[in-house]
């Protein structure tokens, strides 16, 4: 059936929607990028847990999905993001931004290399358009997939003992950001070893039409080893405790700031280890070698705040006097596995550095009671939780 | 061959007139200066071309009228070999009964003009003199950056500043307006006579992609006004054609050490990152040099002689912004002896005639290449320049060069296909004003601008390299970020009629590009 | 006869506003109006019982927030209801529809173009670069460049600053703007044709130039840069037509004391000894006041009811140039149901906002060309309306209510005057565009208003018909508003005033140059001042 340009535009369902729906038992639904997507599934610190303790599984399927090929692509993707991709081989992923020729950040992604030619960019934002102006004057094809691609991130502890259990064997061989493929059903299945969540875990990649069986036979192998759904709300609590920055939360990405000043560059937003300057020109490069050498003006800092009280949208200031201003809180949470009050901030260059001591002002309520604390808090090393079994391989079994 | 045991430290890349112009400016400052022209002969759009078996005309510029005399002088043209055939032409404005306006200077007569128009054309003149002398006061120094300014920058902006206060009150509040509009409007705020109107707005018009009733038009207009601050009162014939110009600079480029190499075609400019190491030329040759500088349009010199690939992605966007349609299309005859125009004398036929019948005409042909067809009745700019110089066509015969308004760069039907129909036309329309024109013709040759920008190697074929435009001119000129001359790879700079002030043989954009670039190897 | 503090001349939107801020600074105040009904262009009148017909202007957006709350326009019954959506019907079946979701606008734009999806939130992030530029100087004098007064150096800094900040490359990217047409502009944002139609519309709207003429890309902005509760760039409905505006600007005058005389059109503006000292009326009657403040354009004002003897010649030929051009003509259909329409289910959201059936920059031009060669458009560019979706009071229930603008209509057909023939053809060639796609459409017609420009002009008394009284180009902007040296209210004449949307920030139902006018008079007076300050934007 044709469906017809007004249907065309309604609310869009992700593949692994019927069992989405199935699990969402308290029917907390948002928009994610025009795709109903959970917010949560039953309770949130129950489906933080899981990840942590065991295995939750997140619906990606909305995040925006670009293949890249043609006998350029390597080039003009290394012309795109800040790091140098010269280094990613075939099989292996690679977490990236870019920026515009100001030097300022435009969103983060991660970049699959699924062949010699063959790449597919997963970003959270959409940014076709600027992949494509980017695309002007090489030999490279550019689609969106989005809807082409389901994908699942199999996230926790026991995660890949689950994929094992479906008969995934090896791949606790996988190291971290590689990626491999299994059959499944008559067709097959991508793996990598990638997430946002800081713990070990998976994303899987599938075909649209196999999305139901594959949740089906995921769900039924990992029955015993404490699977579950988890929705938006428990992962934006996993990333933070992760030390994960967001786009359009912790930065604004660079072409959608109307008011001057507003973006940052990757150093402000403490991604400057993926700034390689020794790699052909990339956009930003004159910009962000200036920058370099002449000092940023902002900081990114991870704080880990006295006290338990999140520090959401809090001042930060150089005393408990609020003398000076210094900066504002992007997120904060408390951290329930680190058992850290953690805050991002985007503080003045000179007050960034570790160690660095500030304040933060808080505000909350309790029955209608507002209560400000000027909370003591200190630039740290990020994240706050970093487990061995993230990077160990083999993977670990629990 | 290059002597490739030479040390360059700077390569021109185009021995148009501005190239060859920086070329003897940076000479002149001590640079080490090799210039490359991918033709056999200098001169890109300011050239002389034989188009038939002796017969030579200027190919794409026909009218010289704003070359600048600083730069004339400064380049001692006169001693090297540039002569004047005929100066400060009337422009004759053709009826199709006879009665011509005659357009002299200040004074106009024919064609029933009235005492109304000919007091108000003066009084308009001199308005509009006083306001291009104003806007050529900011032409021979690089444009000036508003925010991030410095004293060099700040003493443009209030020489601008104090510029307009000068003129007076009235003026400056006239200028105000008058610059954002149309010339449709401002003809008929002050005149009647239909001739002169269209005349005019011709002249607002030329070498554009805009029609009299687009605004902006009065800024192009000024534009070309800005030739009479330059000493001109009407156009003028270079003896030997347009190509004597270029042909002078290159001389007196050569004589402070200039190197002019020609048929050397630049394939592109080498990069370090984005350093500029030299250029490579189309036959592999590499010539290093720390400094490159382009005399090619916006365009070309950013998409294909640097590359999209090593350029950020911003600057490929900003590039593809720059709006260079041309629409002129060239015509030159080969005349075995001169056609009888009704109502014109043969000395009269040595002016400038042109076919414009009404300002609704040229905006009528316009119309047509909005749409990417050429007009069914074009307006017509047409130059016998072989009444003056008698170099240019055998004994008794005569060339006619003729500029052609509107064509457009890609017709829809393909310049191939329609290429033929369209030179007709026009002969058929030069036909309604001299009937034995047909009888005449030894040899005709239309260059489209699709041609010109072949031949020329100019995207669009556009004179201007980029229209001269409000939005296009200044700090906007070739694109916001790149309007003082420097480009965003070290080292390459833009001297072209692409950057401030614009087209026209005025010879300043490689004025101030030299200032630039030795400004900045200080 | 008695005399007054100030005579207003025009009981349109901005006379009435100016009116009503001298008043509440205690001036007595008189506005005389020609009509026997208020409102000059912003009035709904029944024409057939229970009909109401906005005849004029149709929507509300830019009408100051700053104005409706310090006139408390709401409690003088004025209600202003936002409506989303807008569509672009296509020539082969489909549409482009406006909707007010966000993710659901990009499916939808995606459906043309996944590219222009993308590209579309950079073209909205750029607009709206500069319509935060220009919304802080609607509420305020523009000053004089030519000046060294004070108070013009310290409001020319102030545009300076705000230019400054915008940074070097934005500086060069907003003289761009505001010079280049909307047609160039769009070209660099979208490959859909459709798309760049649908946005085009803006941008030639009430204006006599094509998409494709440059300083069109300001006219755009100019319909982007008001708002409704805070909503930048979002349009309502006036709740019983755009008479409400009016009607509830006339309660907050006479609110006031002020006093309105309806039938009462001024011939003349007396000038005594370089001075203003009243107005003749064309029944003879004088009225007489020291402050006389003129609500109609710049060329009546200065060429109809004022004697040429009194005025300094330059402001006659600047008034005999100022452009004030017919481009526009309006339908006002009555149906007699919902029509449908081509491709899309009744009742879409889509149908509240705007119906256009121009679907190509091309099309737009040529339209254009048809307005050069002095005749009307034969594929007309339409802005379509149905208040009567959301408005229940202006058609009896069940029935429909069609605001048809129309782009574009010359104020004279080859050269001479409007005749009844051509006023047919005008009509049909717009009814025909509506009826290609909505098949029903013809059938649901019981009656029909037609306003060329030769209507419009007549009844409301805009010169050619020009909706914004006088051109919005960059020429006659700020300071260059109405011309040069007479942009900040102040006529040639001593107690003489302007207070139209010939002036500053122009038309569109703003109401800011009435209020702007009252200032200046009450800073003159020596009067403390009683129009607000403009919200700042953040």
């Amino acid at each position: 059936m044709k469906l017809t340009p007004h249907d065309e535009t309604m609310m869009l369902k992700t593949p692994f929607h019927s069992r989405c729906e199935a699990a969402c038992e308290i029917n907390m639904w948002e928009d994610w990028k025009g795709y109903t997507s959970a917010q949560a599934y039953t309770e949130v610190e129950k489906e933080y847990f899981a990840v942590r303790n065991a295995t939750g599984v997140f619906d990606i399927s909305p995040m925006m999905k670009y293949r890249i090929t043609g006998p350029e692509a390597g080039e003009y993707l290394n012309r795109l993001v800040t790091r140098d991709m010269r280094k990613i081989n075939v099989g292996r992923v690679a977490y990236a931004i870019w920026c515009d020729d100001d030097g300022k950040v435009m969103d983060d992604g991660t970049v699959f290399r699924l062949g010699e030619n063959d790449y597919r960019l997963c970003a959270y934002a959409r940014c076709l358009d600027w992949l494509m102006w980017t695309a002007d004057g090489f030999d490279v094809d550019i689609t969106d997939e989005t809807a082409d691609v389901a994908a699942l991130a199999v996230q926790g502890p026991t995660s890949c003992t689950i994929f094992r259990n479906m008969g995934f064997e090896g791949l606790e061989n996988l190291k971290p950001f590689g990626m491999t493929t299994f059959p499944f059903k008559e067709s097959t299945v991508m793996i990598s070893r990638t997430g946002f969540t800081g713990d070990l875990g998976y994303e899987i990649w599938i075909k649209p039409d196999l999305a139901e069986s594959l949740w089906d036979a995921l769900f039924e192998a990992g029955k015993l080893y404490g699977i579950q759904p988890i929705g938006g709300y428990a992962l934006d609590m996993l990333r933070t405790e992760a030390g994960f920055l967001q786009a359009g939360v912790d930065f604004v990405p660079a072409e959608e700031a109307v008011r001057i000043g507003r973006s940052r560059s990757p150093f402000e937003l403490g991604l400057g280890w993926l700034v390689s300057f020794d790699k052909p020109i990339f956009n930003g490069r004159r910009a962000l070698l200036r920058e370099k050498n002449n000092g940023s003006e902002y900081a990114f800092v991870y704080l880990d705040v006295d006290g338990n009280k999140p520090a959401e949208h809090a001042f930060i200031y150089t005393d408990s006097k609020a003398s000076k201003e210094v900066g504002t809180v992007t997120t904060a949470a408390w951290c329930p596995t680190a058992k850290s009050n953690v805050a991002f901030a985007q503080v003045d260059a000179k007050y960034g550095k570790l160690g660095q001591e500030l304040v933060a002002e808080i505000y909350y309520e309790r029955e209608l009671k507002w209560t400000r604390v000027m909370a003591k808090c200190t630039v740290v090393k990020g994240p706050v939780f970093d487990p061995p079994r993230k990077r160990q391989t083999p993977a670990p079994a629990f | 061959m290059i002597d490739t045991t030479k040390q360059y430290d700077t390569i021109i890349i185009g021995g148009g007139h501005n190239g060859l112009t920086c070329a003897f400016y940076l000479a002149k400052a001590g640079k080490k200066v090799l210039v490359l022209e991918a033709s056999e002969q200098v001169g890109g759009g300011c050239s002389t071309n034989v188009f038939h078996d002796q017969f030579s005309v200027s190919s794409c510029a026909q009218w010289l009228y704003q070359l600048n005399p600083k730069v004339a002088s400064d380049l001692k043209l006169n001693s090297h070999g540039l002569e004047i055939a005929a100066k400060d032409l009337a422009t004759i404005a053709l009826s199709e009964d006879g009665d011509h306006l005659t357009i002299n200077g200040d004074v106009l007569s024919g064609a029933g003009v009235s005492d109304e128009d000919c007091a108000a054309y003066k009084k308009f003149n001199t308005q509009f003199k006083k306001f291009a002398k104003f806007l050529s006061s900011a032409f021979d120094r690089r444009p000036p950056k508003l925010v991030e300014n410095n004293w060099r920058d700040r003493i443009t902006a209030l020489k601008l500043g104090l510029g307009m206060k000068l003129m007076g009150k009235a003026d400056m509040q006239d200028l105000m307006r008058l610059a954002l509009i149309n010339i449709y409007d401002v003809m008929e705020e002050n005149f009647d006579n239909t001739l002169l109107k269209a005349a005019i707005s011709l002249d607002a018009v030329l070498g554009t992609h805009m029609g009299p009733r687009s605004p902006n038009t009065v800024y192009s207009y000024l534009y070309k006004k800005t030739g009479e601050i330059f000493g001109y009162n009407g156009p003028s014939l270079p003896k030997g054609g347009m190509g004597s110009i270029t042909k002078a600079i290159a001389k007196s480029a050569q004589s402070v050490g200039v190197e002019i190499m020609t048929g050397k075609r630049v394939q592109n400019i080498n990069l370090d990152l984005d350093k500029v190491t030299g250029i490579t030329l189309e036959d592999g040759e590499i010539i290093s040099s720390e400094i490159v500088v382009s005399n090619a349009d916006p365009r070309t010199t950013h998409y294909d002689l640097i590359g999209k690939k090593n350029l950020e992605t911003g600057t490929v966007r900003r590039v593809r912004g720059v709006r260079m349609q041309g629409n002129a299309a060239k015509l030159h005859l080969a005349l075995d002896s001169l056609p009888s125009f009704k109502g014109l004398t043969n000395e009269e036929m040595g002016q400038r005639l042109v076919i414009a019948p009404t300002m609704k005409y040229i905006e009528d042909a316009f119309n047509a290449c909005k749409y990417g067809d050429f007009s069914e009745k074009p307006a017509l700019d047409i130059s016998i320049p072989s009444i003056h110089d008698s170099s240019l066509a055998p004994d008794g015969k005569h060339v006619m060069s003729v500029i052609v308004q509107y064509a457009p760069c890609k017709l829809n039907s393909g310049w191939d296909i329609a290429k033929n129909d369209f030179k007709e036309i026009i002969i058929d329309r030069i036909r309604d004003f001299a009937p034995d024109i047909r009888d005449k013709i030894l040899h005709s040759e239309l260059l489209t601008p699709a041609d010109l920008e072949n031949r020329h190697l100019n995207y669009g074929g556009h004179w201007h390299h980029g229209e001269i435009s409000l939005d296009q001119i200044l700090m906007m000129r070739p694109f916001p970020g790149s309007s003082q001359y420097k480009t965003v790879i070290d080292g390459v700079f833009l001297c072209g009629a692409g950057s401030h002030p614009g087209g026209g043989v005025m010879g300043l954009a490689g004025h101030n590009a030299a200032k630039e670039i030795i400004r900045s190897s200080k | 006869m008695e005399k007054y503090d100030a005579i207003v001349i025009g009981a349109g939107h901005n006379g009435l506003t100016n009116a009503a801020y001298l008043a509440k600074s205690g001036l007595k105040v008189l506005v005389v109006e020609k009509n026997d009904y208020i409102g000059g262009a912003a009035v709904s009148r029944e024409l057939y019982t229970d009909w109401k017909y906005s005849n004029c202007s149709y929507v509300c957006s830019l009408l100051r927030p700053e104005i409706m709350r310090d006139l408390q326009l709401p409690r003088h019954g004025l209600q202003v209801v936002p409506y989303g959506g807008g569509v672009t019907f296509m020539q082969n079946g489909d549409y482009y529809g406006n909707h007010a979701d966000h993710e659901r606008q990009y499916r939808e734009v995606a459906r043309h173009s996944k590219r222009d999806a993308n590209a579309y939130e950079r073209y909205e992030a750029d607009v709206m670069k500069q319509t935060r530029l220009i919304r802080p100087f609607l509420m305020r004098t523009p000053p004089d460049p030519t000046s060294l007064k004070p108070k013009d150096l310290k409001e020319l800094a102030l545009l300076a600053s705000s230019f400054a900040s915008m940074g070097e490359e934005g500086l060069a990217d907003t003289m761009r703007f505001w010079t280049m047409s909307i047609g160039d502009f769009l070209d660099e944002y979208f490959e859909s044709d459709v798309i760049k139609a649908h946005l085009a519309g803006s941008g030639i709207i009430g204006t006599a130039l094509g998409v494709y003429s440059p300083g069109t890309a300001y006219v755009l902005l100019h319909h982007y840069m008001g708002d409704v509760d805070g909503s930048v760039g979002a349009w309502g409905f006036a709740r019983g037509g755009m008479g409400a505006v009016s009607n509830s600007l006339a309660s907050s005058f006479q609110s006031f004391g002020g006093t309105i005389q309806r039938n009462a059109e001024v011939d003349q503006i007396i000038v005594k000894n370089g001075k203003t000292s009243g107005v003749a009326l064309s029944n003879g009657d004088e009225i007489y006041s020291d402050i006389v403040v003129s609500n109609l354009d710049p060329k009546r004002t200065f060429l109809k009811i004022m004697d040429e003897k009194d005025l300094p010649t330059d402001v006659v030929r600047k008034a005999k140039n100022f452009k004030i051009r017919g481009s526009s003509g309006k339908l006002n259909i009555a149906l007699d149901g919902l029509p449908t329409f081509n491709g899309l289910p009744k009742g879409s959201p889509l149908c509240l906002g705007e119906k256009h059936f121009s679907d190509s920059l091309t099309r737009m031009e040529r339209a254009y060309d048809d307005w050069k060669n002095e005749t009307w458009s034969k594929d007309p560019y339409v802005d379509m309306l149905i208040p009567t979706q959301l408005d229940p009071t202006m058609a009896p229930p069940g029935k429909h209510m069609m605001s048809v603008f129309v782009q574009y209509a010359p104020p004279k057909i080859d050269g001479r005057e409007w005749r009844e023939e051509d006023r047919d053809g005008f009509a049909k060639s717009v009814i025909d565009q509506i009826a290609n796609y909505s098949p029903d459409f013809k059938d649901l017609i019981l009656h029909c208003e037609v306003r060329t420009p030769k209507e419009i002009e007549s009844e409301v008394g805009l010169t050619e018909g020009n909706i914004f009284m006088g051109e919005l180009t960059f020429d006659q902007l700020l300071f260059n508003r109405p011309f040069p040296g007479y942009a900040q209210y102040r006529g040639p004449v001593k107690g003489m005033y302007m207070c139209g949307s010939g002036t500053h920030p122009g038309g569109g139902v703003m109401a800011a140059p009435g209020a702007n006018a009252a200032r200046e008079i009450l800073y003159d007076l020596k009067r403390s001042n009683t129009v607000p300050e403009g919200y700042a934007d953040d």
